[in-house]
């Protein structure tokens, strides 16, 4: 190994370098949930055979790829991402994810379920429409890819259920989530032994907050979808709910009108299933700022969720993210 | 869309300024069920602030229908997130929350207290600085407490905070918690716990919880809030380095970068590293990190490290200060924690996994179990589900480990059933077999072929007539030996007459090549790592004093003695016959004198052969003098 090769790498290494000053000042429980994130990369990279990055477009899946990438410098992301596409994605998230796969040369692989699609599923077809297009949709992509280890940006303050997840939560042959089963995770030894035809779900971001999330993607300056950043936009509103048209697609209720309002959106899912909520926050400072104020959960804006208690446990049961 | 530093308001700022002053506390909440703990940690994080609006309205609808405070907010069920927890009203696995105050952060693992769910309180506790342990006023201390308080001390906690719950139960009576608290102190002194403080508190009625009751002015003590705001956070440890390869990276030819958290101690650059168990040395050549190059790194922080030397050193090995190593060892002494319902016997095979290394083994020897209520010790046949107990386990290869006591992170292994593939034993290293065994560094020499055999090697030499039963003697305790597991080698004179040395004739000469040629293999067989029995006449003195200077400690000299009379009248091969009648010259004992060993290492009476007896003596001989142990320190010191 000569010093010039490493020389080498450490200046490859600076294209994922924050910028300087910002980095200096990251508290340091951030820098150990950081650490945190990037030696749970490494263990299921060194212990699993094929691992894929279920990759959602969603902030906490930017900061997921961005410690992903931080993991493995300054060598190249040994695993692809894998998107589950709804066909009732935001254009603004298509056109990021692009953006994204371009710039860093990633493997994305991108699936939707046919059979859905076939059946012609709208969003507003209730439950069955986020068990097809997502949960089923989810398992047909790992099962294709024969995918043993998947990552996930979900955290543990999201809701009640993910709360008692584990950060390598061990799924059966249907990819089922059994929370009386699962295995004790000692210290970080993870147990990543697992019989052929089960697989884990790995979570590096168990410990984050949805305020560390935020945190970290000002001081690591990641870029993120502008749909979270306010902006005047057409919307209607639904049930206490602000809808944003994002294409003629929405069909409108009769007497309802798209109006401009200055919104954003706290938490990313499906067209139209996510609610946006009115603010004037353009910057990550400000969003922070808005956080801390907000006295609702992160959750409240997916409609996807309220449809009955403990829809999430019922959900992940099933073999949802 | 990126963010903008300049954007930065000064409720930003100083947002910022908050969190880089905060420590992080982890702590893990227990108690038995019925104690209050989900309304405990509802009230927490409900008095804090911590818990948003609709998750509040959540909660509300769900205390008109399962709640158990009369359709009043159920703070219990801000936290009990499972549907079977919210029918049955009981907490099954290990929660996680995350909370803040002004002056820290939290991480809460809220474990279940249910018996049955004891290893998911080991789940919780053993990534824990404090435990928080819910004792119900009103109960008093029960068993379960009492299991609790043993389990967090196992596994490594200092600090414990006792809280007296339901006060309101007991009319907030200062007496009753005084007894209490006596109970507790007394009940817990021999854990050896550095704290322990007791506090009074309703969670139900928000008394002494986050804020100070007016129901107990008579205590001065910290609210719960304040006790964890000023415990000390994170865990000590040695300052001795310790960093557990995770990953290495092989970006090309040119880069071999060996990945991993540092877990104990500090690194800079040009540091002399050795890895174990491989005993390799090498040195810091360079510190990268996701953001660039840095000079050094300590405690926490996932590096990439650049070595000097292109040694090959895998994941699993840890990398440590040459002058404050970890041990290397196949053997390990450790206290175990058993989680599932098939019971651990002697001899139970399984997998290890220490820090990124996943080792074949077996535990061939329970030591004792403990009675976790009592803290009693007693002997053991098996551990069932929830048993704790000290174990010995021995290991298809050497792995790298610290006391858990010193050095967590590499002083705990989970065990591995080979079959399910599930985790069924949590594990803390307390020993290493009776030894520091610490993994000869650089070549493979003597010492490094021994320790692989994990053995002393040393020649056992039987002299004495022939017909006295030297080969008869050395083959049985060389049964004995393989029996127990040794690597032998057996030298027999005749053999070696009929090949390596069948060029030599019975002359002075000759006898003297023959003993020499036989002791040099001696003692190439003995720098392989073997034991080795030769079974030879040797009848003369100065040549066995030649052959003990030349083997020098490693030369144990067995005189099978038999008298000339026994051995010519057994004549096994016909020799003393045809000696006597003048067709054998030279014969020893007949034609040739047999010099009697003046100071044998060992006499054996061989006048009457009893093989059993005269093995077991030999055996005997050999382990009270040590022989038989594994290798010392001092011969592999690094």
């Amino acid at each position: 190994m000569s010093a010039t090769a490493s020389l080498a790498d450490v200046s490859e290494s600076r294209c994922l370098r924050a910028a300087e000053p910002h980095r200096r000042a990251m508290p340091a429980s951030l820098r150990a949930l950081e650490a945190e994130a990037i030696y749970v990369f490494r263990e299921v990279v060194a212990e699993f055979e094929r691992p894929v990055l279920l990759y959602s477009i969603g902030k906490d899946s930017s900061v997921l790829l961005h410690l992903a990438r931080k993991a493995f410098a300054p060598g190249r992301l040994p695993f692809p991402l894998l998107h589950i596409a709804t066909g009732w994605d935001f254009r603004d998230m298509l056109d990021f994810r692009d953006r994204t796969v371009a710039a860093h040369h990633l493997d994305l692989r991108v699936h939707t379920n046919p059979e859905g699609l076939a059946a012609g599923l709208k969003p507003w077809d209730g439950p069955r429409y986020a068990d097809v297009m997502l949960t089923e949709a989810l398992k047909q992509a790992l099962d294709a890819g024969n995918f043993d280890a998947a990552f996930g940006g979900g955290r543990r303050d999201e809701e009640k259920s993910r709360a008692k997840e584990r950060v390598l939560s061990f799924r059966d042959e249907q990819h089922r989530w059994d929370p009386r089963q699962q295995r004790p995770e000692l210290w970080r030894h993870y147990n990543g032994r697992i019989r052929r035809g089960q697989r884990v779900r790995a979570f590096p971001l168990s410990n984050w907050t949805e305020a560390d999330v935020w945190a970290y993607v000002h001081f690591e300056s990641i870029p993120l979808v502008p749909l979270y950043f306010a902006r005047e936009r057409p919307v209607v509103e639904r049930d206490g709910a602000l809808i944003v048209v994002d294409d003629e697609r929405l069909p409108l209720r009769p007497g309802e009108m798209a109006r401009l309002e200055r919104v954003r959106f706290r938490t990313l899912g499906c067209y139209p299933l996510t609610a946006a909520s009115r603010s004037t926050a353009t910057t990550v400072p400000e969003i922070v700022e808005e956080t801390l104020r907000s006295r609702t959960s992160e959750r409240a804006g997916r409609l996807v969720d309220a449809d009955q208690a403990a829809s999430m446990e019922r959900k992940k049961a099933a073999g949802y993210f | 869309m990126a963010a903008s530093a300049s954007a930065s308001s000064a409720a930003f700022a100083q947002y910022l300024a908050g969190q880089r002053s905060k420590e992080l506390l982890r702590l893990i909440t227990c108690g038995s069920v019925d104690d209050g703990k989900s309304t405990l940690i509802g009230r927490l994080l409900y008095d804090t602030g911590n818990v948003p609006e609709d998750v509040v309205a959540a909660a509300r609808a769900d205390s008109a229908r399962w709640g158990t405070n009369g359709g009043e907010l159920d703070l219990a069920l801000l936290v009990d997130g499972l549907q079977a927890e919210r029918e049955q009203g009981i907490t099954i696995d290990v929660a996680h929350r995350y909370f803040d105050t002004g002056r820290r952060k939290f991480v809460l693992a809220d474990t279940p207290g249910h018996e049955q769910y004891t290893r998911n309180m080991a789940t919780g506790a053993s990534g824990a600085d404090l435990a928080v342990l819910l004792i119900d006023a009103s109960q008093g201390l029960q068993r379960q407490s009492r299991r609790h308080a043993y389990v967090v001390r196992l596994l490594g906690i200092r600090h414990l905070v006792v809280a007296v719950n339901k006060m309101d139960l007991v009319g907030f009576d200062e007496t009753a918690f005084s007894a209490l608290e006596r109970t507790v102190a007394s009940a817990f002194a021999s854990l050896g716990f550095e704290a322990i403080e007791c506090i009074p508190l309703s969670a139900r009625g928000g008394d002494h919880v986050v804020h100070r009751s007016a129901a107990m002015p008579w205590f001065a003590g910290p609210t719960l809030l304040e006790a964890l705001e000023r415990a000390p956070a994170g865990r000590r440890e040695p300052d001795e380095l310790r960093l557990p390869i995770q990953y290495v990276h092989r970006r090309d030819s040119t880069l071999r970068g060996y990945a991993g958290t540092v877990a104990a101690g500090r690194l800079a650059v040009g540091d002399e590293l050795l890895a174990l168990p491989a005993g390799v040395r090498s040195r810091v050549q360079a510190v990268l990190t996701a953001d660039g190059e840095v000079q050094q790194a300590g405690a926490g922080e996932a590096v990439v490290l650049t070595l000097a030397d292109a040694v090959d050193v895998g994941r699993g090995q840890v990398l440590v200060d040459p002058a404050r190593p970890a041990v290397a060892t196949r053997r390990v002494d450790a206290d175990l924690v058993w989680m599932q319902d098939a019971p651990l016997v002697a001899g139970g095979r399984y997998e290890f996994k220490f820090a990124h290394r996943y080792v074949a083994g077996a535990v061939t020897a329970l030591r004792h179990r403990v009675d976790v209520e009592t803290f009693d010790t007693g002997p053991a046949g098996s551990f069932g589900l929830n048993d704790v107990g000290r174990v010995e386990i021995e290991l298809a290869e050497p792995v790298a480990v610290d006391a858990f006591d010193e050095h967590a992170t590499t002083g705990s292994f989970i065990v591995i059933d080979l079959d399910t593939r599930g985790t069924v034993a949590a594990g803390l290293v307390r020993g290493t077999g009776g030894g520091r065994l610490v993994a000869p560094v650089g070549g493979v020499d003597r010492a490094r072929r021994a320790w692989q055999k994990r053995q002393q090697p040393f020649v056992l030499w039987f002299t004495g007539l022939s017909g006295a039963g030297k080969s008869t003697i050395a083959s049985g305790v060389e049964q004995a030996l393989v029996g127990l597991g040794h690597h032998t080698y057996l030298l027999d004179g005749d053999r070696v007459r009929q090949g390596l040395n069948r060029d030599l004739a019975f002359g002075e000469l000759d006898r003297r090549e023959n003993i020499r040629r036989i002791a040099e293999t001696a003692r190439t067989l003995v720098d392989a790592g073997l034991i080795v029995l030769v079974a030879c006449i040797a009848p003369r003195r100065a040549d066995r004093t030649q052959v003990r200077e030349l083997l020098g400690d490693d030369y144990l000299e067995v005189f099978v003695d038999a008298s000339l009379a026994e051995c010519e009248r057994r004549d096994p091969k016909g020799h003393y016959r045809r000696a006597r009648a003048g067709t054998l010259p030279e014969f020893t004992g007949v034609g040739a004198p047999y010099e009697v060993p003046l100071q044998p290492d060992l006499r054996l009476d061989a006048e009457s052969l009893e093989l059993e007896r005269v093995v077991k003596t030999v055996l005997d001989f050999l382990a009270a003098r040590g022989r038989l142990g594994a290798p010392a320190d001092a011969e592999w010191s690094i």
